[in-house]
């Protein structure tokens, strides 16, 4: 009986080191020529993230990353497969190869670690937007006026952070107290994420609301697993591509409201 | 379990929480004082001859009381700046919350005019008071006698009730304890303390208006 325990015992040990050996084959092979030769790219996207990505009426995925897919897939001449992940689980989905791109990623030093990132495709910054009549240029000027934020969220740490003494930061449960108070004309700033943003922009309100000036900016790269440099050449150049002749300059004012800003 | 309790964090922010409790009891008042003077009208008017007034009254306690609190202020808050009319986030609770308190006081004053005794008035009458006096002087002061624990009961609710003026930004108890608990994570600490306030100023209220009423209404009211 012993002996039989033992004889399994190197059997499974062996042939976990033999499923090792042909992971690690795996991974040295080309992603690149595996997602040409199968057809497909497995992208992993958030799916309520409006506008990057977000369910439609019709229940399928739309916004910028979607858009953004597609015309990757079509340059690599492939199509997208796009899986519903979390910010908890899509690295490890990715390293895993379940995935072999990952779109919304803000770039860190933590991440690079563990990750490849392609150059920054969509621009993601927190911004004091207030309207085209009221000048405001930085921190400064937010004294004496009335600013709405999300308690607790990192736009309101980031103003509270800035502004100076006689600020009036008036903070709400959630972004819609936030846009309505702005909207209403109940404050005269408001501090949101330019996703948040664009929510705004698209009621095209009369008071023009723009960005007035920026307390973060970190534009949203892709990620995809370290050491596939054929891919992540290719990606880049069809970014490049992307971005000389304009495509994602277009898809930055359908779903953000804003051209394509030049440093990306 | 492994929860440790940190009430040290909380120090820092004592004046916070003196502000709030501040704002909280502040708005209360405002809104008691006009809410009960507004409902003794109203209830006066729900009593009276005039069918109009009466049926205007009646609307006014119907939408009022058949309606969520937080929709009447968000309406005040948000809807009215549509219609021009734009109030400071202070203002607009102060004004939901009388609005509010004045249609739940008209019905329960109203309920304390009836039963005052129709010999009462009458007697007044052939005293030779003039309505108006006979209504002051006569029959609110039985009325209210009759009533008075309702509606401090009733003042209760509006304080705790309060709460919701959070939601418009306005920096009372509750929005202190939200702030503070968006930054420390000290979130049990923080309602615990919050929870506590509000269960004394409920309580004290409650202890003072009554004593204060055994002082008014001495001899009076069943």
């Amino acid at each position: 009986m012993y002996a039989s325990i033992t004889r399994r015992l190197v059997l499974a040990s062996g042939l976990a080191a033999a499923l090792s050996v042909s992971g690690a084959a795996i991974a040295q092979a080309d992603e690149l020529d595996d997602i040409v030769k199968a057809g497909v790219l497995k992208v992993g996207i958030f799916e309520d993230f409006p506008p990057f990505s977000s369910a439609g009426t019709d229940l399928k995925s739309q916004g910028y990353d979607i858009d953004v897919i597609n015309a990757l897939a079509k340059a690599l001449g492939v199509t997208p497969e796009l899986t519903g992940i979390t910010g908890q689980n899509r690295i490890p989905s990715l390293i895993e190869h379940k995935l072999n791109l990952l779109v919304s990623v803000g770039v860190s030093d933590e991440r690079k670690k563990v990750v490849a990132f392609t150059a920054p495709y969509a621009p993601y910054s927190i911004d004091v937007m207030g309207p085209k009549a009221l000048a405001v240029k930085g921190p400064a000027d937010l004294a004496g006026k009335s600013v709405a934020v999300n308690r607790g969220t990192l736009e309101d740490t980031s103003v509270t952070e800035v502004a100076p003494e006689g600020t009036d930061i008036q903070r709400f449960n959630d972004y819609n107290g936030v846009i309505s108070a702005f909207l209403s004309g109940q404050v005269q700033l408001m501090v949101v994420g330019n996703d948040v943003g664009a929510a705004v922009l698209a009621k095209h309100p009369d008071i023009e609301p723009e960005s007035k000036f920026q307390l973060l900016n970190s534009p949203s790269a892709m990620a995809i697993n370290k050491g596939e440099d054929r891919l992540l050449a290719k990606l880049d150049e069809t970014l490049a591509q992307m971005k000389k002749d304009g495509t994602l300059d277009a898809i930055s004012k359908k779903w953000l409201f804003i051209p394509l800003p030049p440093e990306l | 379990m492994g929860y440790q309790l940190d009430f040290g964090a909380l120090v820092q922010y004592f004046g916070l929480f003196l502000e709030g409790t501040a704002v909280t009891l502040g708005l209360t008042a405002v809104a008691s004082l006009l809410g009960i003077a507004l409902g003794v009208a109203g209830a006066a008017v729900s009593l009276g001859k005039c069918l109009w007034c009466r049926r205007i009254v009646a609307a006014y306690v119907e939408l009022i009381r058949n309606s969520p609190f937080i929709v009447q202020m968000f309406f005040i808050f948000f809807g009215l700046p549509s219609l021009g009319l734009r109030l400071s986030a202070m203002q607009a609770a102060a004004l939901a919350m009388t609005i509010n308190l004045t249609a739940y006081a008209i019905e329960i004053l109203r309920a304390g005019l009836e039963a005052v005794p129709t010999g009462q008035r009458e007697a007044a009458r052939s005293m030779g008071l003039r309505p108006l006096l006979v209504f002051t002087l006569i029959v609110l002061p039985q009325a209210v006698a009759n009533v008075y624990p309702a509606l401090v009961g009733q003042i209760t609710i509006t304080m705790l009730e309060s709460a919701v003026v959070s939601q418009i930004a306005v920096v009372d108890l509750t929005h202190v304890g939200d702030f503070i608990q968006s930054r420390n994570f000290r979130s049990f600490e923080t309602y615990l303390i919050i929870t506590a306030i509000y269960l004394v100023l409920a309580v004290l209220m409650r202890r003072m208006l009554a004593l204060a009423g055994r002082r008014l209404f001495a001899g009076r009211g069943r």
